[in-house]
């Protein structure tokens, strides 16, 4: 089962300039969760931050009764073996190959014989459809590939977090959807809490069960999926709609009465918009609970929607 | 690049914050042998070659300055203990030191420096593996290590260097070259330069890796960390080299 990060207060700048304050959310155990913001508002230093590998000014971040931000070096060092994390471009070893990529979380932290990393590391390798490239280096594969082998490696530990960074930048449209359904999926199989940071929409839409987003310094809202997609809050509204009318510019925010003009020059009919469903794990993953609740739910959905139409 | 008069302290402070981080890494288990050998082989491979290269000149050198002043003073018979001191107590050392930080060093700065900015070690750390124990400590052991084993290779190339110089090309007496090896230098000279190596090549191993670590901002970031790296370990090297020659001197009494 997943563990719950509880964030509370936090404040980051680098030297004067603030990258975003008093941010507080509760990431609930075993969901997934997705932050969104228009690109250079910190998404990816909020997730380092998550980590301990970047100090906050001010905040608490608890995980399991410990608060991370206090935590003495060798003390994080434990606490990460929670985490696993998906960097940008995969952030694999560049000397070693991947099976050696993957297999060196297991050689370092645990005395498991070297039949059994085998067994682990090609049973991941399989889950993320890398069977068969063990042999290949960093160097010589594509980015897709690098992304899910990173992945592979961050799932080595049965990590309790999981965390992305950008999971879906540089893809192209159907590997995205195929990583999208990665996620669900693994969400299902292993229960670990998601944190997912992207600024696609079509994902943040269809995959997560709560969704945040970060503008202008600070977290403008976090919450459940259908609260934020129907948001009346022009900010949200813009970012989830990818539109270029609301307070986001192209280089900073814009004046408010500009934002004001644009937001009446907007035809509300095309506001009233369909519902999205939600990605379900594939059909040969045995679902939880949980998953079993969301199954339910959103075949109810669509069933009131025919009757309605 | 901002200058701020407290960027060079806060700079000296993380850097002085790493070497203690290493030493107190040093005695934790497992030691990463692998690593260490890895390294060391690897900073031999690319040192070995052009520090005989350096110290046959420098040898050469030597003895051209010290075999015309000698024949001119009509002391001959010393030349040879002239040129041993001389290769012994100062060009092995500071031979040493170019090659451990020129060669060395740069390598370990640049191999740490593309892994920091492709997130690698950001990477390591969230795996819950700390960089400092399992790629700087045996580094700097390494270096340590190839330092001390380059130092005794610059005196016998530097040495034999001198003794061809002198005694081919400058007709001097083989003999007497011979003889006069012990007449100025002692033992605890060579130990000098052994413990100075070791020196050397701790701050090289601490600077280099200091530098790669928290080098930023791309590929040319990389090419930064290394330049000053390099400029760093040399102004370090040579004070550090002044330093515990005169420390040897007021504390081993000295022949002649």
């Amino acid at each position: 089962m997943g563990v719950e990060i509880c964030v509370e207060g936090l404040t980051k700048s680098f030297g004067h300039q603030v990258i975003w304050q008093d941010v507080s959310l509760t990431l609930p155990a075993g969901e997934v969760s997705v932050m969104l913001g228009p690109s250079g508002t910190g998404k990816s230093v909020f997730l380092k931050t998550l980590v301990g590998l970047l100090k906050p000014e001010r905040g608490s971040i608890t995980i399991q009764g410990r608060d991370l931000t206090k935590l003495r070096e060798r003390d994080l060092y434990e606490v990460r073996k929670l985490f696993g994390v998906l960097f940008q471009d995969g952030a694999l070893f560049g000397s070693m190959n991947l099976y050696d990529n993957i297999a060196f979380p297991l050689r370092e932290h645990t005395r498991k014989s070297e039949s059994e990393i085998r067994r682990i590391v090609l049973e991941k390798m399989d889950m993320v459809g890398l069977v068969g490239a063990e042999r290949k280096l960093p160097g010589e594969i594509s980015g897709g590939m690098r992304k899910r082998a990173g992945l592979a490696r961050a799932l080595v530990l049965d990590p309790e977090i999981i965390l992305f960074d950008e999971p879906d930048s540089g893809l192209d449209p159907v590997r995205v959807a195929y990583l999208n359904q990665l996620i669900v999926d693994l969400n299902a199989q292993i229960d670990a809490t998601f944190l997912i940071v992207t600024h696609d929409i079509a994902s943040a839409r269809l995959v997560p069960d709560n969704i945040g987003l970060l503008f202008r310094r600070e977290l403008v809202m976090f919450g459940p999926r259908e609260e934020l997609l129907t948001s009346d809050e022009p900010v949200v509204r813009q970012f989830l709609h990818g539109r270029m009318q609301g307070p986001i510019g192209m280089a900073e925010e814009k004046d408010a009465a500009q934002v004001e003009q644009e937001l009446a020059q907007i035809d509300d009919s095309a506001h009233v918009q369909e519902r999205t469903p939600r990605l379900l794990p594939g059909p040969g993953v045995a679902r939880p609970p949980r998953w079993e609740a969301i199954a339910r739910r959103e075949a109810r959905l669509r069933q009131e929607e025919v009757a309605g139409a | 690049m901002r200058l701020s008069p407290v960027g060079a302290l806060r700079h000296s402070g993380s850097l002085f914050a790493m070497a203690l981080d290493v030493v107190r890494t040093i005695p934790r288990r497992p030691f990463q042998a692998r690593e260490f050998i890895q390294q060391a082989w690897f900073v031999a491979s690319v040192t070995i070659m052009p520090t005989a290269l350096v110290s046959i000149p420098f040898g050469a050198v030597i003895a051209l300055q010290i075999g015309s002043l000698t024949r001119q003073l009509g002391a001959q018979s010393f030349s040879g203990a002239a040129s041993v001191l001389a290769v012994l107590r100062e060009a092995s050392p500071i031979v040493t030191a170019l090659l451990i930080a020129g060669a060395g060093g740069t390598a370990i700065c640049a191999d740490l420096g593309a892994r920091k900015i492709r997130d690698e070690i950001d990477a390591m750390q969230v795996l819950g593996i700390d960089p400092v124990h399992r790629l700087v400590v045996p580094r700097v052991l390494a270096s340590m290590l190839v330092a001390v084993l380059l130092n005794g290779l610059v005196s016998v190339v530097g040495v034999a260097g001198g003794y061809f110089f002198n005694v081919v090309l400058q007709n001097g007496t083989p003999g007497a070259y011979l003889a006069s090896f012990t007449t100025l230098a002692q033992l605890s000279d060579l130990w000098a330069a052994e413990v100075k190596a070791l020196v050397f090549g701790a701050i090289a191993g601490i600077v280099a890796s200091y530098k790669g670590l928290t080098a930023k901002g791309g590929p040319k970031g990389v090419g930064d960390a290394v330049n000053q790296s390099v400029v760093i370990t040399f102004m370090l090297l040579f004070v550090t080299n002044f330093v515990m020659t005169a420390v040897y001197f007021q504390v081993v009494p000295q022949r002649g």
